[in-house]
């Protein structure tokens, strides 16, 4: 019985060994902390791949809500952000954690909904389709939902000021709004849960074609309300301070930014998805500046910022 | 039930043609646990052979919690580790969150009780004489735990492979200490809750499949062991 152990353990052992051989070796890291909806929809694998071979760095990609990024940049956690809360975001360079704000690409938010549109909400802007989504699903929650993503994203934000805009407190929704599923996930979980229910949700364009495409056939959802200023979705990108966080990779960082701001960065954006999906899902934020409400100065131009520590 | 079939066969074919994919995310995998297990193992065995044997105050008590912490949630420890490896936590300056060392301490202190505990069953089940016997040949403390270590072997191998199991199919220490990065720290689980939730059902199901034969292996391994 000795011999088995003694043979087990040996190819355990070399099991573990051949494991190391297989990753990869450690070099140069950024760390880029994300919303999904630019790392679901398959962009950021386009722009790493580039990225990497251009400055010879591993870009490691952490996806998860802006609210938590932006909380791993306060930390420390990620060198650069790429984030869609405006006033987080403000905030967060408004503080001194992050260096400057740069705008990168823009699209649209869309509220989706089954085909049937039980609600009727087509042809509304949005803030009068939240408020008709509300109505009809306080009279009758089997036949009108709402899904929200209820987590620290930039998409529940833009949820939140919608109902606000609409008139209503989503803070004082409580147990008798059935209609209303705080869901806790990212924007993907989300939208399938939606779908499974045939509910109503607010989604960034690009991940609602992302999974359309996808699901091909199953999907019940459709836009039901697309485009206008209400719903617009600006990235930006924003390196996190040296000064504040000594340690981060701030040069690198910075270079991620300016190639995302170069032309080589902008045409990436803007071709990404027209052979995927068949049509153009991010817009590149370069001559739109105003457009988007950015201003010239946080606009797709390089940082000027310096990464000069405390 | 046409697609989960039509799944099936495309994950099976992923793994047939050793995707590169499911390669890399397997071994990734098979590394990072082996890895805590073996040193949970370096910790857990000595520690459990020192709880055994010696008579102390308490003894009783600290067995308890350590059986109580063998369904410690992984999600627990999880928060756990983030908060001691983060830049602002106390071992910042490591920068081991986001790596797979840093998944690596996680899954060695997640595992760490049930190796523990399991260990101090198997030393109790191995009959008092032997431990006489080597007293009365003049054996040291360590000699003699170590004599009862080797007659307690299969017992002991069933902790540590428990361990190695537990470690390989937990999913919260890897996603919050790991952060699933492509190509550094995403591993089965973390691939198969990414993959489901962005749709490529496939590439989940092929990962599954992996994850039970691997676990299905461990227990076989495991029944052998026991059976000695």
């Amino acid at each position: 019985m000795g011999g088995y152990i003694l043979k087990i353990s040996m190819m355990l052992m070399a099991l573990a060994v051949l494991c190391t051989a297989a990753m990869a070796s450690d070099g140069e890291r950024l760390r880029l902390a994300t919303t999904t909806s630019l790392h679901d929809t398959g962009l950021l694998d386009v722009v790493k791949q580039k990225f990497e071979e251009k400055y010879n760095v591993s870009l490691d990609v952490i996806a998860v809500g802006s609210g938590a990024a932006i909380k791993l940049g306060e930390t420390g956690d990620a060198d650069v952000l790429l984030v869609h809360d405006k006033d987080a975001e403000l905030k967060f360079v408004g503080s001194g954690n992050g260096l400057e704000r740069r705008c990168i690409a823009y699209n649209y938010f869309y509220v989706v909904g089954p085909r049937g549109d039980p609600a009727s909400v087509k042809g509304l802007n949005a803030t009068q389709a939240f408020k008709k989504i509300l109505e009809e699903g306080r009279t009758d929650p089997e036949k009108v939902m709402f899904v929200s993503r209820g987590d620290n994203s930039g998409t529940y934000t833009k949820e939140k000021n919608l109902w606000k805009a609409a008139g209503y407190n989503i803070s004082k929704f409580n147990a008798s709004d059935r209609w209303y599923i705080s869901a806790g996930q990212g924007m993907g979980a989300t939208l399938m849960m939606a779908n499974e229910k045939s509910a109503y949700t607010l989604s960034d364009m690009s991940t609602f074609m992302a999974y359309n495409a996808q699901y091909k056939g199953n999907f019940t959802l459709v836009p039901l309300i697309e485009g206008g200023n209400e719903l617009l979705n600006v990235y930006t990108a924003i390196a996190v301070s040296p000064m504040k966080r000594p340690g981060v990779n701030c040069e690198m960082a910075t270079n991620f930014i300016n190639f995302l701001v170069s032309d080589e960065g902008q045409k990436l954006i803007a071709d990404y998805g027209a052979e995927k999906f068949g049509q153009q899902i991010f817009f590149p934020a370069k001559g739109n500046c105003a457009a988007i409400g950015c201003p010239p100065a946080e606009c797709a131009v390089s940082a000027s910022a310096t990464c000069a520590e405390a | 039930m046409e697609e989960i079939w039509n799944g099936l066969l495309k994950a099976v074919e992923l793994i047939a043609r050793l995707d590169p994919v499911v390669v890399e995310i397997t071994a990734r995998s098979l590394f990072i646990s082996l890895t805590s297990a073996f040193l949970a193992a370096l910790i857990c065995i000595p520690l459990g052979g020192f709880i055994e044997f010696r008579s102390f105050w308490g003894k009783r008590a600290i067995v308890n919690l350590i059986q109580t912490l063998y369904g410690l949630p992984t999600v627990t420890v999880g928060l756990l580790v983030f908060l001691l490896i983060s830049r602002s936590g106390p071992l910042g300056g490591l920068h081991l969150l986001f790596s797979p060392a840093g998944m690596i301490i996680g899954q060695t202190i997640l595992v760490s009780p049930v190796m523990t505990g399991l260990t101090i069953s198997a030393l109790a089940g191995v009959s008092p004489q032997i431990k006489e016997t080597a007293k009365s040949l003049g054996a040291s403390e360590a000699q003699v735990i170590l004599t009862v270590i080797k007659e307690a072997r299969p017992a002991v191998m069933a902790a540590v492979l428990l361990g190695f199991g537990r470690a390989l199919s937990e999913v919260g220490v890897a996603m919050m200490v790991g952060g699933n990065i492509q190509g550094y720290t995403r591993v089965l689980t973390t691939a198969i809750a990414l993959n489901t939730s962005m749709g490529d059902l496939e590439l989940s199901m092929a990962l599954g499949i992996i994850l039970i034969t691997l676990s299905l292996a461990i227990n076989l391994v495991l029944g052998k062991v026991q059976g000695w």
